[in-house]
């Protein structure tokens, strides 16, 4: 057991301070993912090698060796200080490791810099509405017609399609293979005709996704990712990377750390929250299970540092245990504050700008999307503990 | 970095798991369950070391960590075995030796295996109705309960200063009657004082602390080896067990109960671990540490022992299976030295988000 990083790694980390410090300035407040202080600030943290830190060089990126440590280092400084780590989107989180992996040269060369720089902003076209849980069975078809592919169908949950300026899209290309062979991974404008975009608003109030259709949508040829019939593999190369960071740990202690301010500060009756015995409790119980969640992700960590430590279901269960945990932690402070947890949009009695109210909402979103509960419960009992499939139902013809 | 077990660590746990499978099977279990004793298991225990884990080596011990202890306790748990190691391996060298006293006899009796010392607690956690314990002078008067190891050759006695004494099991004004609870894996006692010798062993109440805060995480880690052994009890059942023509572990429905189980009970192994090496190592973490990881593994446990129960059906609910023995050690340990809602108040208090 040896939880320190070394004299290197402090020194690295000293390193992130004093640029925060002399820099934090200049970063933008809130989520603009198009701003020019947006942009401005991804071009220093990447000269930095604050974000992008392992993107090659001749793509725009910062061209460090992969350090998991220092990678974690600079998230914990930036979150600990509040200000924004860079561009997020599904173009820089998803597609541009994608395209590292399983990318032509061309493919690298035209799309990666203009990503990372933010100036290309991307949408995830994958599920449909008869394809969720289900991925493999969308049924988007992609014809080839001479050089170009011809697309019709409809994708669901495209975040950000109404400013993206192109999608990565899985579509059916072969109809008569088996449903994971037949599928294609498929790049294109956004601007191309017989594209549709329709906002979905969800429970928040917010259109935080869209419905989008495709009618005729024509699209090159070779805008394909990996081979005809590759795409499932394509997607599916870092997808399972997305699940562990959807609620990670340290955010959901800062968030405890919050709670425990909102309960010293907010009274009912004149006592402070915190010293209402059961709500103090509920807090005790959530403090000790995101402490359980901390604890477990550092077993991650070190897994992935020291090849041979075995690192059972730890990986495993961090989607279903983080977002769950989130979801209950938020919920507890509505709870606690009672009517005043009510408060939402524009009302003056709002507590923490609402964040509350949102995040309990938003997890909710989170323990459906990235993989369902029920999913993640499906692949803990079949891959973590071996027990066998449901058997399948014949298909009904 | 590196978050786990070290080679030498999984050495010793294999160790120990190898000598309890062939020496704490159910059925040795079950002899102790019917009045049996523990004797042999203890002595072959000993000849692995396990009574000198937290022993200094000047006094005949190992010298070891509390880490190590924990992952000690973990075996105990996962095989439910009857021992004494609770009170005379790991809470009371950690009693003698963080008192600063001279016990350096005492050590290297518990070290050799032949002196077992038992803890009674209860007073300085919460006095109960009708217990009570004073001391006057140096000779005690009233009563414990629930004091743990039956057959000890001396009692670790804390009043409700949190003062720690002593004293002998063969003292003439010593009663001591067995209790009878839930879990046959482990006897009580009660100990009625009626003007009995008391030899101080502290009066700073931080080597009380000390001494609960380790005690608290061997018995959260005993709680995850019998969490664990319940869980991989419900999933090999699942797997064996057929109703309509398939094995009722490909219902999702019974899949979805042993993946809850799972997801809840894999961060609580990384919790037993850091918390066994903060106390060691990071001292301000280390109280409210402790406090999370015995009230945490508790609130897991009593779902992981429930759950994997109903897995096995009918069958979980019989003696036949003998799965309520690791069911009722989940239930005593979330009792002992102080159960849930106790515990996370004194989180609370450490913290200073209340006074008390």
């Amino acid at each position: 057991m040896d939880l320190s990083f070394g004299p290197e790694y402090d020194a690295f980390r000293s390193d992130v301070v004093l640029f925060l410090k002399n820099n934090a300035d200049k970063a933008p407040k809130g989520s603009d993912l198009r701003g020019q202080t947006a942009k401005d600030w991804q071009k220093l943290l990447i000269e930095n090698g604050y974000t992008c830190r392992t993107i090659p060089k001749e793509f725009g990126g910062y061209g460090a060796e992969a350090d998991i440590i220092k990678s974690r280092i600079i998230a914990e400084e930036f979150s600990n200080a509040r200000v924004s780590p860079g561009l997020g989107g599904q173009g820089i989180s998803m597609l541009v490791p994608t395209l590292l992996e399983m990318g032509t040269q061309e493919q690298k060369e035209q799309f990666i810099r203009p990503t990372i720089m933010g100036d290309m902003l991307w949408c995830q076209g994958y599920s449909e509405p008869g394809a969720g849980s289900d991925l493999a069975a969308l049924s988007t078809a992609a014809v080839l017609d001479g050089d170009e592919w011809v697309i019709n169908g409809q994708k669901i949950w495209t975040s950000t399609a109404h400013i993206a300026d192109w999608i990565f899209c899985l579509v059916r290309s072969e109809p008569d293979a088996p449903k994971h062979k037949g599928i294609s991974f498929l790049l294109f404008d956004m601007k191309t005709p017989g594209i549709e975009i329709r906002p979905l608003v969800d429970m928040t109030g917010q259109a935080n996704f869209n419905e989008t259709f495709f009618t005729d949508v024509r699209v090159p040829k070779h805008q394909i990712v990996g081979e005809r019939g590759q795409g499932w593999q394509v997607a599916n190369a870092i997808l399972g990377h997305e699940r562990e960071t959807l609620a990670p740990a340290n955010t959901a202690q800062t968030r405890v750390n919050a709670l425990i301010e909102l309960m010293k500060n907010e009274t009912a009756d004149g006592a402070r929250l915190i010293d209402n015995p059961v709500y103090r409790d509920r807090l005790m119980k959530i403090q000790s299970k995101v402490m359980a969640m901390r604890f477990n992700e550092l077993r991650v960590l070190s897994a992935r540092l020291n090849p041979g430590q075995d690192p059972g279901l730890s990986r495993m269960i961090t989607k279903l245990e983080g977002t769950e945990l989130r979801h209950d932690l938020e919920g507890l402070a509505i709870d606690v504050m009672g009517e005043i947890g009510l408060a939402y949009e524009d009302n003056p009695y709002l507590r923490g700008s609402g964040s509350w109210q949102r995040d309990y909402m938003y997890f909710l979103g989170l323990i459906i999307g990235g993989g369902t509960s029920q999913i993640q419960k499906n692949i803990i009992s079949e891959r973590g503990l071996g027990m066998p499939r449901e058997p399948k139902f014949e298909k009904a013809s | 970095m590196q978050f786990g077990l070290s080679e030498e660590q999984i050495l010793l746990r294999d160790n120990v798991n190898r000598f309890l499978d062939d020496h704490a099977s159910l059925d040795r279990v079950r002899q102790y369950a019917d009045g049996g004793d523990d004797a042999d298991i203890w002595a072959g225990l000993a000849e692995l070391g396990v009574p000198a884990l937290l022993v200094p080596e000047d006094q005949g011990g190992i010298g070891l960590a509390p880490l190590d202890a924990a992952i000690v306790a973990e075996c105990l748990g996962s095989h439910i075995a009857p021992t004494p190691f609770l009170g005379t391996a790991v809470m009371a060298p950690k009693a003698l030796v963080a008192s600063g006293g001279n016990h350096d006899e005492l050590l290297a009796e518990i070290a050799a295996g032949t002196h077992r010392i038992g803890i009674a607690f209860s007073e300085a956690i919460k006095r109960r109705n009708d217990a009570r314990v004073e001391v006057r002078g140096e000779r005690m008067f009233g009563k414990s309960l629930f004091a743990f190891d039956a057959e000890a050759d001396s009692y670790l006695v804390a009043d409700q200063n949190k003062h720690l004494y002593l004293i002998a099991a063969n003292d003439p004004g010593l009663k001591r009657s067995h209790l009878t609870t839930v879990d046959k894996t482990r006897r009580t006692v009660e100990l009625t004082y009626e003007d009995v010798a008391a030899k101080c062993i502290s009066t700073d109440v931080a080597v009380f602390e000390a001494t609960l805060d380790i005690g608290r995480i061997a018995l959260a880690a005993d709680t995850l080896g019998a969490a664990q052994n319940m869980l991989d009890q419900a999933v090999e059942y699942a797997k064996q067990r057929e109703q309509f023509n398939r094995p009722i572990a490909s219902f999702q429905a019974v899949k979805h109960m042993c993946a809850e189980m799972a997801a809840q009970l894999e961060p609580c192994r990384s919790m037993v671990w850091f918390a066994g090496h903060a106390l060691a190592e990071l001292p301000d973490e280390a109280r409210v540490t402790a406090c999370h990881t015995k009230a945490h593994l508790a609130e897991v446990a009593q779902f992981v022992a429930k759950t994997a129960t109903e897995v096995h059906g009918g069958m979980g609910f019989t003696d036949l299976v003998g799965l309520h023995y690791w069911f009722k050690r989940c239930g005593a340990n979330r009792q002992w030295l102080g159960a849930p809602e106790f515990v996370r108040q004194e989180a609370a208090v450490l913290q200073g988000l209340v006074t008390d």
